[in-house]
């Protein structure tokens, strides 16, 4: 204290050398790290590599999107009778996409050669199918349990009608070399979802039974079908599948190529279900086996609804494959909606430079909006189950 | 003393559980010899009453087709045995090929996608989005419509500095011939290879025991590259180039890169690519922070910790969907029928099965190629699995 | 469980149906109700259908005609457009009842596919289409050019013989169908396209510059089209064999879709046959006597079809050629009725 006290001025100004005698140079104030600056400087630029992959990807757009964009909408020519209108011309020095020949062809893309009297029948499936999807979509609605027997017993049946016909009812045969477009893609898709989903379950069961012979066939099975291509299923099933049957019996061209698609998908939701089933604790079997379940109840009301829950995401994510594989059926000469697409292609009323690719973008442009609507609903679900576990 | 017995009720035979499923398996296994049996049944008397030919003898046939892409001897002259081959050789060409150009793209993008830039980390995100809800079919279909329509005609070939062309009928590049004298450098490349791979052994024991590292990349490239050229330098270059040069209709000469394939090759790795930086960006999401965190301060610099510490641990949870991935792409490769490259599918199950019209057997050959392509994969990977998984204590 | 049942139901349909025996061709299309034809599909003038499903060519009115004989009806016949790829398990597989197809008759097709090629309903030849500006005048200068072809046909074959033969290189270029290995000529991956002549007649009319590709002289094959059946019925390969020779017939004594009504007055005996007025010849065929007259009312005769079809009357202007009546320098040939 004293110390303190007795000290000069003189003193202060000298001091020990570790004593710092004048005031610091204030700092610069911080770097911004709020609004729209600070946060380029830390997203974009905080440094040189990240400078350069900034400049990098810049160029990147400037050289894809304006283009891009150019072509799909500033180009492009939306009304149009034939090809001189997506011809170059005097008046249209650029040309983009055609989309007038989209719009031409919207009907075969739709319908394939259905009977255009009949189309309606395509629509009401059309909108019957979307009533399913959006019932099992919506994890909230009413009466689950009949949109179950909706969509795996009612939707099929009442489907089949309508397509193929039934003249008891007023409603012509259609066959189904007559079929084509989206209606096939759509129908390949759900067939393949309706069926596949029961048959993987039963798989992915087997796959983990105790019995050896059912499981010595179901790893069989899946292994056989999940280790070769999709394009020699399918071709199995259009070239092998009638001789295997008797000759009285001569399946459908669709038919077939329905049931190589159906046994391709069923070993993958086998696949998907069983990792559902290794994730359901023991003690559920073994509460289930207490309370004095058999096998099938406990799988009915324990397991399986606790399985099938947390892999809907998976699920979903299959049907996005499936949906994408549905365009393999060209193989076996049926006319889906990337067929159509490829068939309008060689139209000589639309040949120009512009036709495949508006075509393919078209194409493109469809298959996204479906994919990426089904695997946003997947990521939503994952969420929602998520938040369910953070409790 | 007579001992009671405790006597069980007797249950009749359908509740005991043993017995039940003793007649399960049985009638599974019964319901499943007679759907084969009906089906080899009518198979062979579909056959038969057809007079169909059967049995394996088409293989040593002549073929009397074409090919146009040939990696090993084929004339028109040749047999379906030697077809098949080719087409064996040339799915695994494009599957090999799409294997390295697949990892590395998807590598780059997996790790792109978790870049702190977030121009570039969107950009990946948004490429893996599009390109995964893409079909395959469809984005082959652009490509090789793209690629054939966007080059130029054989009369307008771009000419490629280094005596090449590229036009709408593919890729030609001039074609190394190695001369006499020049075996010396391929016995110094074989040499290079196996010191640098002593090397690695060498400086990885060094590492073991001391700690010390050694620069084993450069010095690999240097016995790999550096030295086999300084010997053919030394040799005096006895190599010639096999220029390509316009013939009458098409490039002669060279080597030719069919549009098919490039298209093929293009589209399998692009799409693959999308599934590999998913696998890359799950793998080294799934390595906890605090590793990053731990290594740092040992003072290990951002590149060591990724290469030493991350990627190590990251590449167990990417092998096994990454093989998945490398099995997808064998079996995507028969989307070539659509586009027209020569792979097993397209010469075997197309041509051959239409040549020879017996489905049963060239089906069953396809498929079998196949299956024993994924087996043999996924068994590798199994032990490679079982060996790099965590030693738990 | 559920698997069990469904398998074992399964199985016993499936020995019920095995057990039944296989029917005769004939009876089962009369039970039926419908012929099934199996058609091209993709090829103007042989089997293509317009945008409202109606099919039209020389081999689908072969088709219509064997309706005609059998129902009296040219509607009730189902075109299953097939590929080159799938074409002969349809049939083999009864999927078809007869494979009208422009496929070409070879001897091992007949032989080890087992089929029976009935008779030749076109007479044809591979050729090949090139660019005008190429300036060639002959497919012997095609030397060392790219070639695409379809898969799995005979011009595979046929091109890479002919190649070999005049030791010229060839570089050929598959496709799996005709539409994409004429779509990648046009877009200039090949030289020159290659197919049937008829085909490249029809085929040139999808390019993009009609004008600008020109048909080669050069023929480099026989071709021999025709209609084929299973092996074993030999009542079926009849009624395909004499429905062409029904209508080879009929434009020899100049019976047409117009005047048949007329011509069934007619004291000629050979018309009085063909027609059915004369004698029982439909007896052997399991068909009514006035099964011939029923083909010409309803499609007409050969050489209407082939006008209608391929020739001056269609949009490819195929002349008869080699096509023609035997009286009149062509091939075509049909036992009598008798």
């Amino acid at each position: 204290m004293s110390d303190i006290a007795t000290t000069t001025d003189a003193e202060l100004m000298e001091g020990p050398a570790f004593v710092r005698g004048q005031p610091l140079a204030p700092l610069p104030p911080p770097i911004k790290e709020g609004g729209a600056v600070g946060w380029m400087r830390k997203n974009l630029f905080s440094g040189v590599l990240n400078i350069a992959l900034t400049i990098v990807c810049a160029a990147l757009i400037v050289w894809i999107v304006p283009p891009l964009i150019k072509f799909l909408v500033i180009d492009a020519v939306w009304n149009g009778s034939g090809r001189a209108d997506c011809l170059q011309q005097p008046g249209q020095p650029e040309i983009g996409a055609c989309w007038a020949y989209v719009f031409d062809k919207i009907s075969f893309f739709t319908y394939g050669f259905y009977p255009i009297g009949e189309r309606w029948r395509v629509d009401v499936f059309f909108a019957l199918l979307t009533i399913g999807v959006g019932w099992m979509a919506w994890l909230n609605a009413p009466r689950r349990d009949i949109c179950m027997i909706y969509f795996f017993i009612v939707l099929p049946a009442a489907s089949l009608i309508l397509l193929l016909g039934w003249p008891p009812i007023g409603l012509p045969k259609v066959a189904t070399t007559q079929w084509g477009g989206v209606l096939v893609t759509v129908v390949v898709a759900s067939v393949g979802i309706v069926f596949s989903l029961p048959i993987g379950i039963v798989l992915a069961l087997g796959r983990r039974s105790k019995m050896p012979a059912v499981r010595l066939f179901s790893v069989m099975f899946i292994e056989f079908v999940r280790g070769v291509p999709l394009i020699t299923v399918l071709f199995m099933a259009s070239v092998m599948l009638p001789l295997f049957v008797p000759d009285t019996w001569s399946p459908d061209k669709l038919l077939r190529a329905l049931v190589g698609v159906s046994l391709f998908a069923a070993a993958y939701m086998a696949e998907v279900v069983r990792a559902g089933l290794q994730a359901i604790p023991k003690g559920q079997f073994e509460g289930a086996m207490a309370v004095g379940l058999g096998y099938w109840q406990t799988m009915r009301f324990i397991v399986l609804p606790q399985a099938l829950k947390i892999t809907i995401p998976n699920i979903v994510n299959t049907t996005i494959g499936l949906f994408k594989d549905t365009t393999l059926v060209f193989i076996v000469g049926i006319f889906d909606f990337l067929m159509t697409v490829e068939a309008g292609r060689g139209d000589p009323a639309w040949a120009t430079p512009v036709t495949s690719t508006t075509g393919y973008a078209f194409a493109a442009i469809f298959y996204l909006v479906f994919c990426y609507g089904m695997s946003r609903y997947a990521r939503f679900v994952e969420a929602r189950l998520a938040a369910g576990d953070r409790r | 003393m007579a001992a009671v017995e405790p006597t069980r009720p007797k249950a009749p035979l359908i509740y005991n559980p043993q017995a039940c499923s003793i007649a399960y398996q049985v009638l599974l296994c019964a319901a499943i010899v007679f759907l084969a049996w009906s089906a080899i049944h009518n198979a062979a008397e579909n056959l038969a009453r057809a007079k169909i030919a059967s049995g394996f003898g088409f293989w040593d046939n002549t073929a009397g087709f074409d090919i146009s892409q040939t990696l090993i001897q084929y004339a028109t002259t040749s047999s379906y045995g030697r077809a098949f081959w080719v087409g064996l050789i040339n799915t695994l060409l494009v599957a090999a090929l799409g294997i390295v150009l697949a990892t590395i793209l998807g590598f780059l993008i997996g790790i792109a996608r978790l870049s702190k830039n977030w121009l570039l980390s969107r950009m990946a995100s948004f490429y893996v989005e599009t390109i995964r809800n893409i079909p395959l079919l469809l984005q082959l279909l652009f490509w090789y419509n793209a690629v054939l329509k966007a080059l130029p005609g054989i009369r307008e070939s771009l000419a490629i500095p280094g005596g090449g062309f590229l036009n709408n009928r593919g890729l030609f590049l001039p074609q190394p011939i190695f001369e006499s004298g020049s075996g010396i450098a391929l016995v110094a490349l074989a040499a290079g290879i196996a010191a640098s791979i002593a090397y690695a052994v060498w400086a990885k024991r060094r590492q073991m025991a001391t700690g010390r590292q050694a620069p084993v990349l450069w010095v690999g490239l240097g016995l790999m590259v550096v030295m086999p050229l300084a010997v053919l330098a030394l040799s005096g270059f006895p190599v010639t180039f096999n220029y390509p040069e316009a013939g009458r209709f098409n490039i002669r000469g060279g080597i030719e890169i069919l549009p098919e394939f490039m298209a093929l090759l293009f589209g399998l790795s692009i799409y693959t690519a999308a599934f590999i930086a998913e696998v890359v960006r799950a793998g080294i999401t799934s390595v906890v922070k605090g590793q990053t965190e731990a290594a740092y301060s040992l003072g290990l610099r951002p590149g060591a910790t990724l290469r030493l510490v991350v990627i190590p641990q990251a590449m167990r949870v990417i092998i096994p969907p990454l093989t998945s991935q490398y099995l997808n792409i064998t079996k995507n490769s028969t989307l070539a029928v659509a586009i027209g490259y020569p792979d097993l599918v397209q010469i075997f199950a197309g041509t051959v099965l239409n040549q020879t019209g017996q489905a049963v057997e060239v089906i069953v050959i396809t498929m079998a190629v196949y299956l024993t392509i994924s087996l043999v994969t996924s068994g590798l990977m199994n032990l490679y699995n079982r060996r790099i998984s965590l030693v738990e204590r | 469980m559920k698997s069990f049942v469904v398998r074992a139901v399964l199985a016993g349909a499936l020995a019920i149906a095995a057990s039944a025996a296989s029917a005769q061709t004939l009876n089962t299309i009369k039970q039926r109700g419908v012929l099934n034809c199996g058609s091209n599909g993709t090829l103007a003038g042989f089997g293509l259908p317009d945008s409202q499903g109606r099919w039209t060519g020389l081999d689908v009115d072969f088709c219509k005609a064997l309706a005609a004989a059998i129902f009296n009806d040219v509607t009730k016949v189902k075109f299953v457009p097939l590929n080159t790829k799938d074409r002969f398990t349809a049939l083999q597989s009864g999927e078809v009842d007869v494979l009208a197809r422009n496929t070409t008759w070879t001897s091992s097709r007949d032989t080890s596919l087992g089929l029976n090629f009935s008779v030749v309903n076109y007479f044809d030849g591979q050729g090949f289409m090139v660019r005008k500006s190429l300036k060639l005048n002959s497919a012997l200068e095609l030397g060392d050019a790219a070639v695409c072809v379809q898969q799995g046909t005979t011009t595979e074959l046929n091109l890479a013989d002919y190649f070999r033969a005049n030791k010229m290189k060839l570089k050929t270029v598959t496709f799996a169908t005709a539409t994409e290995a004429l779509k990648a000529y046009d877009a200039g991956r090949c030289d020159a396209y290659t197919t049937d002549a008829s085909g490249l007649a029809g085929e040139r009319l999808r390019l993009a510059q009609i004008d600008d590709h020109i048909i080669l002289p050069e023929i480099i094959s026989k071709e021999p089209l025709g209609p084929a059946v299973r092996h074993g019925d030999d009542q079926w390969f009849d009624i395909v064999k004499w429905t062409h020779y029904a209508m080879v017939n009929a434009e020899e004594l100049g019976i047409t879709q117009a005047n048949v009504d007329d011509q069934k007055k007619s004291d000629n005996p050979d018309i009085k046959r063909l027609l059915g007025t004369e004698g029982k010849h439909g007896e052997g065929l399991g068909l009514s006597d006035d099964w011939a007259y029923r083909i010409i009312k309803q499609v007409g005769n050969y050489g209407e079809a082939f006008e209608r079809n391929v020739g001056q009357g269609s949009t490819l202007k195929i002349a008869r050629g080699l096509n023609a009546l035997w009286n009149k320098g062509g091939l075509q040939f049909a036992p009598s009725v008798r």
